[in-house]
């Protein structure tokens, strides 16, 4: 107990921390160095409450994919960090705001007696009712979750879904650029190409000319 | 309750750490070493493969050379860049390094052998491998160096690009063995290797392992005939030799990956007489070289690809098929009810 004690504090200390340093951090890219670090002590605090499986999915498309793409647009921008920093007090006003609502929010959420959840007795997912059948516990909690979102939420599951591949779409759409002639290779005339279409060995004395 | 509250603070703390820590501590001296006699083999069929007779000199058939490298980079002065980031440059290496490592917490070299056989050690793996780029962006940015910062943009791509098909290569396995342990894994492999049923994905398995662990014919981020040595460029010393075991201990971990997902783990080919004689762990040290010597195979091999077609194979020709075989393997399990 007082092992897990220990790991939970160690990763939420250090978890807060990085994400300060998100924000504070002067150069673009050790910002996204931190926030990687904090997914990770996310992550890890999804160990910690038995979720592995949501552990290493956070771990593989946060960190695995996005934050590869985060740190590859940050890095290739051309940014004057001095100037940047100039610029600070113009948006505090704006950012302070948003802070304080989010946090009143959140205040509102967790201590406000009409929000309050029993959080003792919400849905443990063994009782969480499903369709087909009771979710035991002793499944792992891959499969429970499986189970349940591929029949209660499969709907929502797959509207998800849809809204990425839209997402995606549409960013494609935005960059793809139409020109008249545009200069396609073509893999197949590629691949076609034989040596004796385009090379040829001619045999010469040598000291004269083709 | 109070005596099961206290059992001493030896047994509940102390032991299981110095347990695990010996574990660790076991498995890292031993890749560590068998790494670099991976080195030397890698540079010997290499030099076979082109008639020369590779490294020879120091200990009998050269077969000390690795270590003899490892010290000449020890020793040497760490050189770097007037403007790099000094604590990301310095990070990278080290971090590809702790992440190639990392992964072999998980790997079972015979039934029960490792260090920790977790629920879910595939997605382990996959996130881990996933993590590789990082030590190769990070050296390729704090560099602050033209070559290293376009290495380390093609890197960035190529590895995200490839990881989405091993991706889906590792699912259709899943969807046969139906478990995320890698034990059970081996174990669904007992009547047939899943590189027969599944020939095709493990062809794309194995090209895939070879872009995403930046080895030729992919070697576009260190490719030396256009970036000198791609991200490397700037590293000297101490930090390069951890980046070359970092990478080294990848493709070996690729390896071990391939062995445990389609040629069966530390199972023998058919279990008969002579050959359930052989202990396990020799089956999978076995599979594991004869893994390595395809991936050295192909770096004497194969001309390097260009990245417009790195790139479309991986988008255009892998991820198409492989998601058409992943869709076809559940049907015909579904269909012919042999999900497990």
């Amino acid at each position: 107990m007082l092992l897990t004690n220990f790991a939970f504090y160690l990763f939420a200390t250090t978890c807060v921390a990085s994400a300060f340093m998100v924000i504070a951090a002067r150069n673009p890219v050790h910002s996204v160095l931190f926030l990687i670090l904090a997914f990770f002590n996310s992550a890890g605090l999804f160990v910690l409450l038995g979720a592995e499986f949501l552990a290493l999915i956070l771990v593989i498309v946060y960190v695995g994919a996005v934050a590869v793409l985060f740190l590859f647009v940050v890095m290739m921008l051309d940014i004057d960090f001095i100037k940047l920093r100039e610029g600070f007090l113009q948006y505090l006003p704006i950012g302070g705001l948003v802070g304080t609502i989010l946090l009143i929010e959140l205040i509102l959420v967790l201590s406000g007696s009409s929000f309050i959840v029993d959080i003792g007795q919400t849905v443990p997912l063994t009782n969480m009712p499903t369709d087909s059948s009771t979710i035991s516990p002793t499944l792992s909690n891959t499969e429970a979750l499986g189970l349940v979102l591929y029949t209660k939420y499969i709907f929502y599951f797959q509207v998800a879904g849809a809204i990425l591949l839209v997402a995606m779409i549409g960013a494609i759409m935005l960059t793809l650029q139409k020109h008249d002639n545009p200069r396609q290779q073509d893999i197949n005339a590629q691949n076609a190409r034989r040596r004796q279409d385009s090379v040829e060995l001619v045999e010469r004395d040598s000291g004269q000319g083709l | 309750m109070d005596e099961m509250l206290h059992p001493s603070f030896f047994e509940t703390y102390v032991l299981p750490f110095a347990l695990i820590g010996a574990h660790s501590l076991a498995i890292i001296l031993a890749l560590l070493v068998a790494l670099a006699f991976f080195m030397y083999a890698d540079r010997k069929i290499w030099a076979a493969v082109q008639l020369r007779r590779g490294p020879n000199v120091v200990g009998p058939f050269g077969l000390l050379q690795s270590f003899a490298d490892i010290f000449k980079y020890l020793f040497k002065e760490i050189v770097i860049p007037t403007r790099a980031d000094k604590i990301v440059f310095l990070l990278a290496p080290f971090i590809t390094m702790f992440l190639a490592l990392s992964a072999w917490a998980v790997i079972p070299v015979n039934e029960g052998w490792a260090v920790a056989d977790i629920n879910v050690g595939i997605l382990y793996i996959l996130a881990i491998s996933s993590l590789g780029v990082y030590g190769v962006i990070m050296g390729g940015w704090a560099s602050n160096s033209k070559y290293p910062f376009l290495g380390a943009l093609r890197s960035a791509a190529q590895m995200v690009s490839y990881e989405v098909s091993i991706g889906f290569v590792i699912i259709t396995v899943l969807l046969c063995a139906g478990s995320l342990n890698l034990t059970d894994i081996v174990m669904a492999q007992e009547k047939i290797w899943y590189c027969v049923p599944l020939f095709p994905m493990f062809v794309i398995f194995f090209i895939s392992s070879l872009a995403e662990t930046n080895r030729p014919p992919f070697d576009l981020p260190e490719a030396e005939s256009e970036l000198v040595a791609g991200f490397m460029v700037e590293y000297s010393s101490t930090p390069y030799v951890v980046f070359m075991i970092g990478e080294l201990a990848n493709v070996v971990l690729m390896c071990a990956m391939a062995v445990i997902l389609f040629l069966g783990g530390w199972l023998p080919p058919v279990d008969i007489a002579p050959l359930n004689w052989v202990p396990g762990v020799v089956w999978f040290i076995g599979k594991l070289w004869l893994m390595f010597f395809m991936f050295a195979m192909v770096k004497a091999i194969v001309p390097r690809y260009r990245y417009d077609q790195l790139m479309r194979l991986g988008w255009k020709v892998f991820l198409p098929f492989s998601l058409f075989w992943v869709v076809l393997t559940a049907a015909i399990l579904q269909y012919f009810d042999l999900a497990p």
